[in-house]
Parts: structure tokens; C-alpha cells; sequence
């Protein structure tokens, strides 16, 4: 019995590293097939923008959260609950716009690229880019139109990892077809 | 544990991905990929797994691990059947294989289980390969959720 616990180890990590794994497969996979860092920066961001509008749905019935007032409020929710509850960290909110439109997420240890060292030559990739997606779809799905992207990566030597984020507008509540 | 969706929404979306970019006669090479990125998770799971613990005994108990601790950690359940011919096949019963009950339970939509089940094997592929034991995997379903992974070792 001691042997099996010693195998399974912490299964909340062991959980966390199986996504950074798979992740990482999938960015190998996606470099060899476009051999373009661009083209893989936006494909990394489409499939972020189709996980973030299902896991919004999740989000919402786990948090319990209601409608927020502001842009600072949300802020405040995507990374004391959103970031906390998926990927276990609280990114710092910094670098307010005067306007109170634009914000960063300072992430100082990502768990996406825990294991990741970029080989030579590809200066040009956001290996994190699914995030990007991820913020903008879910974001999206409670009518708010955002522009998301990199700023800074750890893994090209800079000392943070920077997400930022953009309010552009408010989407009306979209009413299906034949509905009034 | 909320971070479990995320493993499975991803998984959903790489093969959503592969789907979309490959043509449709090129079906076999979106399930080939599957398989590969499948290997690669595998191998470094079974990796990071095993560090801490004593050598296993044989084949069977490699196997034990496979169904117990990976598919515990993978999947949040272990695998219901082992059965073994003792000749080097291994059948491994999930009753409810999890990145297949939220398509369907029952007969409807079986053409879609295969690129839903190709990076699993790879996985168990990589996994085993990793510890030393090299195997063909292959996944039949004859009504979903349930599902069965037969593991057939190469030797020599």
C-alpha cells in the first residue's frame, strides 16, 4: 500500500502536470505541422477562444459570481477566482490605462510552462497564447468584447510574464432567430 | 477539482483542431497524430509517476500500475477488467471510458468514437513504452461509454 501512495504522489499536482503535458504535446505538435511561429500563435488562440466559451458555463456554476459593476471588478474575478480555481495561481492586476480600460496579469510562475524551455529561433512564438483565447472567448460569452495578448514571457528571458487585456465594448445580448 | 475540465476541454479541442485542418481523406492521418501527441503525454507522465518507486516485479504488475495509478490520475477512476491471455494480450474494460460519456450512451454517434480514443492509446502506448515495455494498443467500443483497450506486447 505504501507504494502505491508513494506512485500517485500529490494528486492535485500530478492533475495540473497531466495539462501542462498535454499542453506542451500540443504546441510540439502545432510547431511541427505549421513551422511558423505566427501561424501557431493564432491557432494556439482559436483553440483558447473555443475552451473559453464552454468553460465559462463551468466557471459561472462553480463561482457562484453575479454580474460585475466594472472592468476593475472583473479583473479582481478573472484572477482571484478564474485563475486561482484552474490553474491554482492569482495573478497580480497591474499597469491600469488613466482611462480604466486596459489592464495587465503579471503571472510569475505559469504552470503551463513549467517544463518548457524554448529551443533557438523561435522568438516569435507566445507559447502561452491559448490563455489569450481563453480570456477573450470566455469574456466574450458575458457580452464583453476584449482584445487579449502578450506582452512579456519568462520564457524569452523577460522577468514576468504579462498578459494584457483590452475593453473594446459591451455586446448586446445576441437573441436567437425568430425569437423577439 | 476544477482543473479536471481543462484536461478534458483540451483534449476535445486538439481533436476538434486536428478534425478541422486535415482533409477529408486524410482521416487517418489526423488519427496517427492523435496517436503520436497521445505517446508523448504518456511517456512523460509515466515518467514523472514512477520516480519514487521500487522496480515493478513483471509485465503484470506494470500492467496493475497502467490500470490502477495512470488511469486513476488520467481519468479519476480505475479501469473496471484486466483480463490477460497470459500470452502477451492485455484487455482493459472501462465502463464508462470518461472523454466518451459526455458524447453518448448507446449505439448513436459510434462513428465518432475513434479520434476520441486515439490519443488514449497512445498514452498507454507511451506510458508502457516508458517503462520498458513496447505494445500495439488498439480501442474497440461496442456501446458507449464503455470501452475496451487491448494491449498486444511485441517482443523481441
Amino acid at each position: 500500500m505504501s507504494r502505491q501512495t508513494a506512485r500517485a504522489g500529490d494528486p492535485r499536482k500530478v492533475n495540473g502536470e497531466l495539462f501542462t503535458l498535454t499542453y506542451g504535446a500540443l504546441v510540439a505538435q502545432l510547431l511541427r505541422d505549421y513551422e511558423d511561429d505566427e501561424e501557431v500563435n493564432k491557432q494556439l488562440e482559436k483553440m483558447g477562444y473555443n475552451i473559453g466559451v464552454r468553460l465559462i458555463e463551468d466557471f459561472l456554476a462553480r463561482s457562484n459570481t453575479s454580474r460585475c459593476n466594472d472592468f476593475r471588478e472583473t479583473s479582481d474575478i478573472i484572477s482571484r477566482l478564474g485563475f486561482k480555481m484552474y490553474l491554482g495561481i492569482t495573478p497580480v492586476i497591474s499597469n491600469w490605462s488613466p482611462a480604466g480600460d486596459e489592464f495587465s496579469l503579471l503571472i510569475e510562475n505559469n504552470p503551463l510552462s513549467d517544463f518548457v524551455e524554448l529551443p533557438e529561433g523561435h522568438t516569435a512564438l507566445n507559447y502561452s497564447n491559448i490563455l489569450c483565447g481563453v480570456l477573450k472567448g470566455a469574456l466574450e460569452m458575458v457580452q464583453m468584447d476584449v482584445d487579449v495578448w502578450f506582452v512579456q514571457d519568462q520564457l524569452k528571458g523577460d522577468n514576468i510574464t504579462e498578459i494584457r487585456l483590452k475593453f473594446i465594448k459591451r455586446l448586446d445580448d445576441a437573441v436567437p432567430a425568430g425569437e423577439d | 477539482m476544477a482543473d479536471e475540465i481543462l484536461f478534458e476541454l483540451l483534449h476535445m479541442e486538439i481533436v476538434g483542431h486536428l478534425q478541422r485542418s486535415s482533409q477529408k481523406d486524410e482521416q487517418d492521418q489526423c488519427i496517427a497524430k492523435l496517436e503520436s501527441i497521445g505517446f508523448r503525454i504518456g511517456q512523460s507522465l509515466a515518467e514523472r509517476f514512477t520516480r519514487d518507486c521500487s522496480r515493478f516485479k513483471d509485465e503484470l504488475d506494470t500492467m496493475k500500475f497502467v490500470c490502477k495509478d495512470f488511469w486513476n490520475t488520467v481519468y479519476k477512476k480505475q479501469i473496471d477488467n484486466l483480463r490477460t491471455n497470459h500470452q502477451g494480450v492485455y484487455v482493459l474494460q472501462d465502463n464508462r471510458f470518461r472523454f466518451l460519456t459526455h458524447i453518448s450512451s448507446g449505439k448513436q454517434y459510434m462513428e465518432a468514437a475513434p479520434k476520441y480514443l486515439a490519443l488514449p492509446c497512445g498514452m498507454i502506448r507511451g506510458a508502457l513504452a516508458n517503462l520498458g515495455v513496447n505494445c500495439v494498443v488498439t480501442a474497440e467500443v461496442s456501446t458507449m461509454p464503455a470501452c475496451k483497450f487491448q494491449i498486444q506486447i511485441q517482443r523481441g
